[in-house]
């Protein structure tokens, strides 16, 4: 099958292409040199953007926590539904669509590469069945291993080797493709009823911090030679003040940086960037986080911009959700995952004229543009916990242009909009720019070689949207942008061409992507392990593992660590 | 103005959300006939279920002629202007409008006025379950309008209700304003138990009986009388509880002195 894309204005940051009339020719799922043949099937692209395929580097979309919050939210589901086609099924919900409806959606937007932030190992293998049934993307899951007893008794023996190959087993075990960890120490305290305070505060029933588990797990992530870094949400999150937290966590990993190689992804920034010491009092620190970020090397971040709408956060900080829960006194789902991680669902709707919700949009915003590195800083809305993935079109415009976002200020909260940094930041990302923070710059911080970028030996994963870099100014039509972006005129996976004017043509099942991890000496499943199996677990070690044939389309990435 | 007549009697439910006035706008018989309803599982039209008929006199906009009691959704959403049925409605009579009025002179089925957030609707019979409430998983039920009731009405009416009044001029059932937040409720008659339960805000009145008051409510005052509109009192005089306090309410629940010689015992208290 060969394909080629005639003279869209291509935008691939990676290779240094920027907004270049050209040809993109693809062939057996790759981007090739050239096609040749007649047969080759011609997309016109003349006048339209040709960017690679989006990636997005965190979005809750499958697993047992997502699925939880579908049962939770009926409403969620009676206001949002798709009729089924002779193409697509049908699906229900709009902060939580179910499986089917989240893949057709995410590939009418453009985009072809997901990363599932939050597998607590035990689950692995329900979120394993939803991300099969979650086609027309590529994906991936981050098991949570931050407060796993396994990793935390290493951690306090400061046995590195050991729990490097526990990491490299739990990767190959659950099938997963980087290290997340969620509020380090304090879901371990939250299943005791409490949590940690600072990166300095003891973990209970633990001689550790969470900065000790910061800064040991960073070191196995080099160790194991990871393709991506570890994947962060910080401690205290969501609490007023607690930017100084964040700042802590960035300034105790900056000595185990080398080459200027980021070995941090700090997710969801804009819900550690409060300053004050109430909600009455909260305010923006975005100021000071991109100080200290543009000043270093070693992080990646993301936004997870606050959208004004009805959702669903759900996140395994169960300590933040139980603080949501009684802030908004609406339903609340609590877990603990027995020795590994916690899990907190609650509803939430952010409202334009609620202080603390304007404030938040306006930190999420003001973090993006304050941070010049555009390969630093990504566009993501934490889907579900900010607001729902359908809204990123919104996002490019508010980024894209001033006045959109201007647009959108002066409707907020009075005193939010007096106390937002907005107004001073003139910036206006460029699509190039726009480019790097949803896909090029992504799929560079995942450390994907072949995914983000449209050069030769890429996998044929390609968005065209239908917006002319020479005939429109996208700081002024934000709205033909934003429509744009909502619909892509083509989105290609795997050299398929699967939307067609924002419609579903072709139905495409993604790969899932996970890591083989090759260790020198591999963990030894041996009665010990076996043993506290029987007295941690509720299941047997038999049942633990993901086995290889309960991947649908399974596409291992081999690593050699220097253990 | 229209006059539809049940053609015979129905087995199945009908699933009629094309009864409404804005629907019906600018259509003549023949294209308000060919409208599209589910009958029990098969799609009909209007004109095979209904006679249809155009009234020139000055009419409400929708009249209904007959019994409609298995006939569903009417006036679902709708935005303005008049329906009038002479006879029974089927379930969600008038569910999530927001403006006009549907006057009943029958009984209607459960979810009358289900989110409702504007509009008035007057039922002369007696009404199902679930009168003004959230629908399944929802947190916000009636938001505004008025509802009047002058038969009985069933339980759990006027769940996670957020504003407007209902007025009920027979019994009420068990769970009345369950989750309330704001708004009126009036009940003449007695009411059913648990009234108020785990309500956060707003006003419930009942003038007749009530076997007992939640014990986490708290007893407050004794007022003489108590407002149920901007132009209407009500006089008592009235026991005031508040609660839910398992819930942090501040809810207020009005309870006829006269009619509950039993709940004087907590008059201790006050």
């Amino acid at each position: 099958m060969e394909l080629l894309i005639k003279n869209g204005f291509v935008y691939d940051p990676i290779n240094g292409v920027d907004g270049e009339k050209m040809d993109i020719a693809i062939k057996n799922g790759k981007i090739v040199k050239s096609v040749r043949g007649r047969r080759a099937k011609k997309i016109d692209a003349s006048g339209m953007t040709v960017m690679p395929g989006g990636v997005d580097i965190h979005c809750h979309i499958a697993g047992s926590e997502v699925n939880s919050g579908r049962l939770l939210r009926p409403e969620d589901h009676a206001k949002d539904f798709e009729r089924k086609t002779t193409i697509t099924r049908s699906g229900v919900g709009y902060s939580i669509p179910s499986t089917f409806t989240t893949g057709y959606r995410y590939s009418r937007m453009g985009y072809t590469t997901l990363m599932n932030p939050s597998m607590p190992p035990l689950e692995a293998k329900h979120t394993h069945e939803e991300l099969n049934d979650t086609p027309m993307l590529d994906k991936a899951s981050y098991p949570l291993l931050g407060d796993w007893w396994f990793v935390l008794e290493y951690l306090q023996k400061g046995d590195l080797k050991e729990c490097a190959r526990y990491v490299a087993w739990m990767m190959d075990t659950t099938k997963g493709y980087a290290i997340k960890i969620v509020n380090p120490g304090g879901l371990e305290a939250w299943g005791f009823g409490r949590n940690v305070h600072s990166i300095d505060d003891q973990v209970p029933g633990f001689c550790i911090t969470p900065r000790e588990i910061i800064r040991g797990l960073c070191k196995v992530n080099k160790m194991l030679n990871l393709p991506h870094t570890i994947h962060l949400h910080t401690n205290n999150l969501g609490v007023p003040g607690n930017y100084v937290t964040t700042l802590e966590t960035m300034k105790c990993v900056e000595d185990l940086a080398t080459d200027n190689k980021p070995v941090m992804h700090i997710t969801h920034l804009q819900f550690s960037s409060f300053k004050g010491d109430g909600w009455t009092t909260m305010g923006s620190a975005a100021e000071e986080i991109a100080k200290y970020v543009n000043n270093h090397s070693h992080l990646t971040l993301d936004m997870g911009q606050v959208i004004f709408t009805d959702t669903t956060t759900m996140t395994a900080d169960g300590p933040f959700q139980y603080t949501l829960y009684e802030l908004s006194g609406h339903k609340w789902v609590n877990h603990d995952v027995e020795t590994e991680t916690s899990t907190g669902i609650v509803p939430y709707h952010y409202r334009r004229k609620n202080y603390v919700n304007a404030t938040q949009w306006s930190i999420g915003l003001e973090l993006a543009l304050l941070i010049y590195d555009p390969w630093k800083m990504f566009m993501t809305t934490d889907h579900p916990n900010a607001g729902p993935f359908t809204a990123y079109p919104k996002i490019i415009a508010w980024l894209i242009s001033k006045k959109a976002r201007m647009a959108t200020l002066k409707r907020t909260h009075p005193k939010a909009i007096k106390r937002s940094l907005l107004p001073s930041i003139k910036r206006e990302l460029s699509l190039y720019e726009i480019a790097i923070v949803t896909r090029a710059g992504q799929a560079k911080a995942l450390g994907l070689k072949d995914k983000g970028h449209l050069g030769v030996g890429a996998d044929a994963d390609v968005a065209v949207y239908n917006v002319n870099p020479e005939k429109i100014d996208p700081s002024r039509k934000y709205k033909t942008v934003r429509r744009a972006f909502t619909n892509a005129a083509y989105t290609i996976k795997d050299g398929k061409v699967v939307v067609k004017n924002g419609e579903i043509v072709q139905y495409a099942d993604g790969r899932t992507i996970w890591l083989d991890v090759k260790t020198a000496e591999q963990v030894k499943v041996d009665d010990e392990i076996k043993r506290k199996f029987k007295e941690y677990w509720t299941v047997e070690y038999e049942n633990y593992p993901v086995a290889d044939h309960y991947l649908k389309v399974s596409n291992p990435i081999t690593v050699k660590a220097s253990v | 103005m229209i006059v539809l007549t049940p053609l015979r009697k129905f087995h199945f439910p009908v699933m009629a959300e094309c009864i409404n006035p804005s629907v019906f706008q600018g259509k003549s018989t023949d294209e308000i006939a060919a409208l599209a309803l589910w009958e029990g599982n098969k799609q009909k039209k209007l004109g095979d279920l209904f006679k249809v008929e155009e009234d020139k006199a000055e009419s409400p906009n929708i009249t209904i002629n007959g019994d409609a009691g298995e006939v569903r959704r009417i006036g679902m959403g709708m935005k303005d202007g008049e329906i009038v049925i002479h006879g029974n409605a089927g379930m969600h009579l008038g569910a999530k409008m927001t403006g006009g009025k549907i006057t009943v002179h029958g009984d209607v089925g459960g979810w009358a006025g289900a989110e409702m957030k504007g509009g008035v609707i007057e039922i002369h019979g007696n009404v199902g379950d679930y009168l003004a409430s959230s629908y399944r998983g929802s947190s916000v039920g009636m938001h505004g309008g008025k509802i009047i009731v002058h038969g009985n009405i069933g339980s759990d009416a006027a769940v996670s209700m957020h504003g407007g009044t209902i007025k009920i001029y027979g019994d009420a059932g068990q769970f009345l304003g369950f989750r309330m937040r704001d708004g009126t409720i009036y009940v003449e008659k007695d009411a059913g138990t648990r009234v108020g339960a785990c309500m956060a805000g707003g006003k419930i009145v009942v003038a007749g009986f009530l076997e007992e008051v939640l014990p986490t409510f708290t007893i407050d005052s004794v007022k003489p009388k108590v407002k149920v509109e901007e132009t209407e009192t009500v006089s008592g005089p009235f026991y005031v509880f508040l609660g839910d306090l398992a819930d942090n309410g501040k809810g207020k629940l009005f309870v006829s002195k006269g009619n509950n010689p039993h709940l004087s015992q907590y008059e201790k208290f006050l």
